[in-house]
């Protein structure tokens, strides 16, 4: 196991100064997620426009350097992107996380899948793979207009 | 037996965790054990094993009487009266369960209230209320202070004619707080109620005599007390178990079955159902005799001087938080860093061998009312000594580096 790799630069700068933390204005979905293993809180908040794409995406909540700079990452990723394309490209981060250790999916650039790539270290901390998922399910859940809390212990 | 040598008895201290050494501040979660409790256990699979109870042949009758003689053990152990007042169970949690279901079934009625603390585990909350959901019963929590003490002039103020039971832990597992128990006894039984320990963090750590405090119900586990998983004891005093109806139903708890009627057994099978964990309960007296071969004094002495190194260590370290300040505080520090979450600190601390506890231990009610969402834990147990704390505070410093912290 190699911390460097898990605790890397990207994601420690991440988890001390997330981006778009907060309510955005005019949010029309919104969902809470919970870890009840450490505790950890994250509160999505997403408006999406007429056309049914993230025009603005952001969070609020509690949690460790991966929790936060997952989120963060996250927010910035998604901007733009219809709910099918922010499914697919949460699925190939669960997969790159859980699995493969590189991401599949054509809806971000070299860029954007370098920086998702900064938390493959996760995969080889299987205890800590909630933290960096518990946002993305938050999010889907917040897309799809649910009401009930998303909590790690009942989601894969 | 030298105190300082100890940790030769515990074979897992051979071991590399993640290429170190193991630095193992873990035991207010689980205890590591010593040589003579695993032995005794394989010595029992390998040349002794029976069921105990109804059969007569010589194995039998063997493995019988060593059953009892742990139960004879953890009586003198904890200084509890009578042989019958010590019950097996599967763990602490299910002891406390017992205890709120069948005096919850034969004592509490709807608005009856019962007495926690906010300081309690979540297996000294949660059987309290199934009786709140399924009985109307009322939980009203004890205040703590900003130390993690409980504030016993408001816990006084709780009590009502309609107060049932007080349950109470002994040692806290967040904070080390040492609860005064022998006065909450006195003052609950001049209003006649009676009073539930949770003594799980106390009876590794510090003498326990249930006769001395007077408690009603005093649980606790095996597996902290340097023991096999699996086993559990309720103390009870003796008219409580004759009074209280049995918990689980089935072979070994009856004494008499007809078509129309039904015996229950006498004191204690009348609360042992089923096959008990035989092995680990006939193997846990190795670990009571390793408690006593230490000798309890020795064992607090060690332990303090190692918190108190501890604590005196971790607050010269910037950005370290000790949570709670007790009056009378054992080896159990929970402790935040300033800019690092907990989890991030046991994960980097793991990766040094050092292995502490992050979250919020079981009680969500302490961590709620301090505002924290999570805390790092470091508990000691007999085994550790200063060498074991400079490896903690080297490691969180290594947890500062790479968090960049000034």
């Amino acid at each position: 196991m190699d911390l460097k790799q898990l605790y890397q630069d990207i994601i420690l700068e991440h988890g001390k100064s997330p981006r778009n933390f907060g309510k955005c204005e005019g949010y029309n979905h919104d969902a809470k997620g919970y870890n009840p293993l450490c505790g950890d809180k994250v509160h999505v908040y997403l408006k999406l426009n007429s056309g049914k794409k993230v025009e603005s995406l952001t969070f609020e909540g509690e949690g460790c350097a991966i929790s936060l700079a997952s989120a963060s990452i996250m927010t910035e990723l998604v901007k733009g992107k219809s709910f099918d394309e922010t499914r697919d490209i949460m699925n190939a981060f669960l997969n790159m996380i859980k699995n493969t250790s590189e991401i599949r999916s054509n809806h971000l650039d070299e860029d954007q899948k370098t920086k998702l790539m900064s938390l493959s270290g996760v995969k080889q901390f299987p205890m800590r793979v909630k933290c960096a998922t518990l946002s993305w399910h938050t999010l889907v859940s917040a897309m799809k207009g649910k009401k009930e809390e998303i909590n790690t212990e009942v989601i894969d | 037996m030298n105190i300082e040598n100890i940790k030769s008895q515990f074979p897992i201290f051979s071991k590399k965790i993640n290429g170190k050494p193991l630095v193992y501040l873990d035991s207010s979660n689980s205890s590591q054990k010593p040589m003579c409790v695993i032995n005794k256990l394989n010595d029992f699979y390998k040349n002794e094993f029976s069921n105990i109870g109804r059969s007569i042949h010589s194995l039998a009758v063997n493995a019988t009487n060593k059953f009892e003689e742990t139960r004879e053990s953890i009586k003198n152990f904890i200084n509890a009266n009578f042989k019958e007042e010590i019950v097996f169970t599967k763990n602490a949690t299910e002891a406390i369960n017992l205890v709120a279901t069948t005096f919850g079934q034969q004592n509490i009625k709807e608005g009856d209230e019962i007495i926690i603390t906010e300081l309690e585990h979540h297996s000294n909350y949660v059987p309290w209320h199934f009786l709140r959901e399924t009985r109307g019963a009322i939980i009203k929590f004890a205040p703590i202070n900003e130390d993690g003490d409980v504030i016993i002039d408001e816990l006084k103020k709780l009590i009502t004619l309609k107060t049932k039971i007080i349950a109470v832990t002994h040692l806290s597992n967040v904070t080390g707080t040492i609860v005064p128990i022998k006065e909450i006894v006195e003052i609950a039984h001049k209003k006649n109620v009676p009073v539930l320990v949770d003594g799980c963090q106390a009876v590794p750590h510090i003498k326990v005599d249930v006769t001395d405090l007077d408690c009603d119900f005093y649980a606790f586990s095996a597996h902290k007390v340097y023991g096999p998983t699996g086993v559990g004891i309720l103390y009870a005093k003796k008219k409580w178990l004759e009074k209280l109806p049995p918990y689980i139903g089935g072979g070994a708890m009856i004494s008499e079955v007809k078509k129309d009627k039904i015996i229950y057994a006498k004191l204690p099978e009348k609360y042992e159902a089923g096959t008990m964990p035989t092995a680990e309960v006939i193997t846990f007296n190795e670990s009571i005799k390793f408690m006593e071969s230490i000798g309890i004094d020795n064992l607090m002495k060690h332990e303090k001087e190692i918190k108190n190194y501890a604590l005196e260590k971790l607050n010269k370290i910037n950005s370290v938080k000790i949570i709670g300040n007790p009056k009378n505080k054992a080896g159990v520090i929970a402790f935040t860093i300033k800019g690092i979450h907990p989890h991030d600190i046991a994960t980097i601390l793991d990766e040094d061998g050092v292995a502490i506890r992050a979250g919020h231990h079981c009680c969500q009610i302490f961590h709620e009312k301090m505002n924290l969402t999570a805390t790092a834990r470091a508990s000691i147990g007999v085994y550790n000594n200063k060498d074991d704390i400079d490896m903690l505070c080297k490691a969180i410093e290594n947890c500062r580096k790479i968090f960049d912290l000034k």
